[in-house]
């Protein structure tokens, strides 16, 4: 672990608000993720996690502020484009297929890597001789190597929804990593998890950053997992941020410890 | 057999250069290594661990899963006449000291990160324990990038520098393999000691192929069969099935793609040729009768009729027996219907010849695979004998006894009923253990099995207990017969309902015998019919379940009348322990052998009220908690008879 270095800055928020309505769920975020490392972001219960995920995501567009990523900057950002870029998201309440199995799970993830057209796609030919099937023996190696990271191997043809909870948040790791984002934004990864599951998901968590040296996004409630395996740490409350630095840091700050232990608003 | 490991592998490459060797399951697809394959990365490993300075004699420990590349690390290390030790995966660090500092091993070819850090952790153990280990490496580089220990370094690398030294001297390899002889070592076990420190067990190439060839010959085997290596390499029974014999043979290893993928992997090669120990065959049995507790009406009723046919039918089809024109009509439909998908279910539908060892096999286990045509058959062995002793032949199959001494074996009992056995397969040495030695194999060359057993009528032999337990009665009707605990206690044991048993009766007229019930069997028998219970205490005391043993009991009883020299061991009274044995208390060892000294010196009160005829006996016993902290429960026992059978003559 010691040798991985923490590169340049590779995504910027700047003075991003979002509201709905009256309801203001961001007020003025500014954060940034360098290439390479492990970047969380913590509060309680609606402080704006998923939605600053979702700005950067794409899928909500904020009234104020700008993303760069790599040097460009957005006015907001949108789905396919994000896609395209390299970044990859994993979902709080699973977003899988259930009735397909792991292996078609993940494949969906290698979507924007296939070029093959609607009628080769359609119309096979035996012995792997046509375009789509080339692509598809190409595209299922990436996928099993990814099953084989994850050591999943033994549920390659089980369907996802008969699958226990936290092997199921490994696949939705799994489909993410399929499309080889350069930064992936995970939203939750170990809600929910025993705490076996959650070492094993801090385990690859820790593995992906440093084999493909993947940037890492991180929304997380169990602050003794943020605490381990993150390089630094955001913390919002109430849309606002309170704290930005390493673990340490953030843990003796002080608005940090009073929005954790409660004080009045 | 004149020849090494390494030539048998050459052989192979001159011969079928083509043919697959090695299998192995990797992104979802089995890649084939090819005996010609193999034997330039022999060559190349071989030539790498020259030049990095392992000596004939010298040993090179390997510790992985079965894994093609690390099987030949053991040949390359064979091919320069060093030793590899292959050691169990699963083991702690602290267990590898011992081995690794009583060979003076400096070399290691591990398998993962895993195994790479426990042996990091050899090297950093203050004391230094074993500071002459000095060069690792591994298969799988994963998680390993940025370490920068001294020695350590990817196989990627050593195969690297060996096909470079061979480029530059390409005549050492074949001078190397032309001078290993067949009687030089070929590598070394270690045995899980009972007490004391494990021992290596040394074997020559001429030990471990002889028996190797000589089961291959009792079982036909050929360069067809497909074998699934999936137990620990460091097992001796491992290294024969699936690299002696596979260098013998000739035939395809298939290594699984990992620990928990063992029965797809099962279902995608279906073996010819398959090796369990009868836990594996339990749960494979358990796994098919829960699925058909859930099945429709109509496929249980399927199932449990025809099972009942096979039952009746499959044995004595698969002993060659006379069987009549409608039951072999009515084993055919059953055949279609249920056994040949069950078998394919299970991943045994090609299985030419199984192997249970290692333990006694329940009979109706044994029965249930034989019934539905797999050939299961039973053998004797150890480590120390390279494996093959006595197996049973095709048609003699019997759940009672372990076969027939093959070819080579010579096999004699001493007055205590110890099995003495000469073979060309004997060890040649514990390593730097002459005292441990000296105690087995006599100057004679008989090696003393420590296990108690007898040749029956047919010439099967039958093994009753270790010799050490094996007791005598005294006075009564039965005076000095002979009393072997383990052999009741097992027959106990086959019946679902009871967990552990123990048999005394040692100097004594009578047996009497403390059971164990299983929890979870027992529980579910109760709940079925409406008997309330708070837990395994009170469970245990009621009298539905003294019956429910009782009647288990007399089965036994039942069955050791039928046996002249076990008449007299029938279980005359019992009674039905509060709790489990539990090795946290000392009363089981950690492998869950049952440790009778200590249990009789425990539970003394109850040994005396069994004898003195009392119908109860109130006791206390101190237990140990998981945590470490302790406590007391106290029971008021029953104690019942058992019917006792007279002694009567098998019909013959």
């Amino acid at each position: 672990m010691a040798t991985r270095k923490v590169g340049e800055v590779i995504l910027e928020v700047k003075n991003i608000s979002l509201a709905f309505g009256g309801v203001k769920a961001l007020t003025d975020i500014s954060f940034d993720v360098k290439e390479h490392e492990i970047r969380a972001i913590i509060g309680p219960n609606g402080a704006g996690k998923s939605s600053m995920l979702n700005c950067i995501n794409g899928v909500y567009q904020p009234q104020q502020g700008s993303i760069s990523f790599r040097g460009q900057t957005f006015k907001h950002m949108n789905s396919r484009q994000v896609a395209e870029m390299g970044l990859a998201r994993t979902f709080q309440n699973l977003a899988l297929f259930k009735g397909m199995s792991v292996l078609d799970n993940i494949m969906t993830g290698r979507n924007l890597k296939t070029k093959a057209n609607i009628f080769q796609q359609a119309f096979r030919l035996p012995f792997g001789w046509g375009a789509a099937e080339r692509e598809e023996s190409a595209q299922r190696l990436v996928v099993e190597r990814i099953i084989d990271f994850l050591e999943i191997q033994p549920y390659r043809k089980t369907a996802v929804g008969k699958m226990p909870y936290g092997l199921q948040k490994r696949v939705d790791l799994g489909r993410a990593l399929a499309m080889e984002p350069q930064v992936l934004l995970l939203d939750e990864p170990m809600a929910g998890m025993n705490v076996e599951e959650k070492q094993d998901m801090s385990r690859f968590i820790l593995d992906v950053n440093d084999e493909f040296g993947t940037t890492i996004v991180l929304i997380e409630h169990d602050m003794g997992v943020v605490m381990d395996i993150s390089d630094r740490v955001v913390v919002l409350d109430y849309g606002k941020k309170i704290g930005d630095g390493s673990p340490n840091e953030v843990r003796s700050n002080p608005d940090v410890i009073s929005a954790y232990l409660g004080t009045s608003h | 057999m004149q020849t090494t490991f390494t030539r048998l592998m050459l052989a192979h490459a001159a011969q079928r250069p083509h043919a697959a060797a090695l299998r192995e399951k990797e992104f979802g697809i089995w890649q084939t290594l090819s005996w010609s394959g193999l034997a330039t990365l022999v060559r190349e490993l071989a030539c790498g661990l020259h030049e990095a300075g392992l000596k004939r004699g010298e040993h090179l420990v390997v510790i992985g899963e079965n894994r093609p590349r690390l099987y030949a690390c053991m040949l390359a290390a064979q091919s320069l006449g060093a030793v590899p030790v292959p050691l169990y995966q699963d083991a702690a660090a602290p267990e590898f000291v011992f081995p690794i500092t009583n060979a003076e091993v400096a070399f290691a070819i591990v398998e993962d990160q895993e195994q790479v850090d426990k042996m990091l952790e050899l090297r950093s153990l203050l004391p230094p324990q074993c500071p002459q280990l000095k060069n690792i490496w591994f298969d799988d580089p994963r998680g390993l990038r940025n370490y920068s220990e001294p020695g350590l370094a990817p196989l990627d690398a050593l195969i690297a520098a060996g096909r470079a030294f061979d480029a530059a001297n390409p005549q050492v390899f074949d001078a190397e393999v032309q001078q290993t002889q067949p009687d030089d070592v070929a590598a070394m076990f270690f045995t899980s000691g009972t007490t004391g420190n494990a021992k290596g067990v040394v074997h020559t190439h001429r030990t471990l192929l002889d028996r190797a060839q000589a089961g291959a010959r009792f079982d036909k085997l050929t360069h067809d069969e497909e074998v699934l290596a999936y137990l620990p390499p460091a097992w001796v029974g491992q290294n024969i099935f699936s690299y002696a014999q596979w260098l013998v043979c000739g035939y395809v290893v298939n290594c699984p793609e990992s620990a928990s993928t063992v029965g797809i992997d099962l279902n995608d090669i279906g073996p010819t040729y398959y090796f369990a120990p009868p836990r594996i065959f339990e749960g494979l049995l358990t796994t098919v009768m829960i699925r058909m507790e859930d099945a429709g009406a109509i496929k249980k009723w399927l199932f449990h009729h025809f099972m009942a046919v096979a039952k009746r039918v499959g044995p004595r089809l698969m002993d060659g027996k006379t069987v009549g024109a409608l039951d072999r009509l009515n084993y055919a439909i059953g055949k279609l219907a249920i056994y040949g998908p069950l078998r394919n279910t299970l991943g045994l539908s090609r299985v030419r010849v199984a192997y249970t060892a290692g333990e006694a096999i329940g009979p109706d286990l044994f029965t249930f695979y034989r019934s539905i045509g797999i050939n299961l058959k039973q053998l004797y062995g150890s480590t120390e004998t390279a494996v093959f002793v006595c197996l049973q032949p095709d048609h003699q199959a019997r759940a009672d006894t372990v076969g027939v001494p093959i070819e080579g074996v010579e096999i004699k009992l001493t007055e205590g009923g110890e099995i003495l056995v000469k073979s060309p397969g004997l060890l040649k040495e514990y390593y730097r253990n002459p005292a441990a030695t000296a105690e087995v194999l006599t100057a004679e060359g008989w090696y003393h099995t420590g296990d108690a057993g007898f040749l029956d009528a047919d010439g099967h032999l039958k093994i009753i207990d270790r010799a050490k337990d094996v007791g005598r009665l005294q006075g009564g009707a039965f005076d000095a017969a002979m009393f072997a605990p383990k052999y009741i206690e097992n027959k106990l044991k086959f019946f679902p309902y009871i967990k552990e048993a123990v048999a005394i009766g040692d100097r004594r007229a009578t047996v009497c015998a403390f059971i164990n019930i299983d929890f979870e069997a027992a529980g579910n028998w109760a709940e079925r019919r409406n008997l309330p219970y708070a837990g395994y205490a009170e469970l245990a005391q009621k009298s539905e379940v003294y019956e429910l043993i009782r009647e288990c009991v007399q089965q036994v009883n039942a069955d050791l009348a039928h046996d002249e020299k076990l008449a007299g061991s029938q279980i005359s009274r019992f009674l039905i322990l509060h709790k489990e044995l539990d090795a946290d208390d000392g009363e089981l060892t950690r492998t869950r052998k049952v440790r009778r000294g200590f249990i009789a010196e425990r539970y003394q009160v109850l040994v005396d009220a069994l004898y003195e005829g009392k119908t109860h006996q109130y006791i206390e016993t101190q237990v140990k908690f998981e945590d470490g902290r302790t406590g007391m429960v106290a029971a008021d026992l029953k104690i019942v008879d058992a019917q006792i059978f007279p002694a009567v003559k098998r019909a013959a």
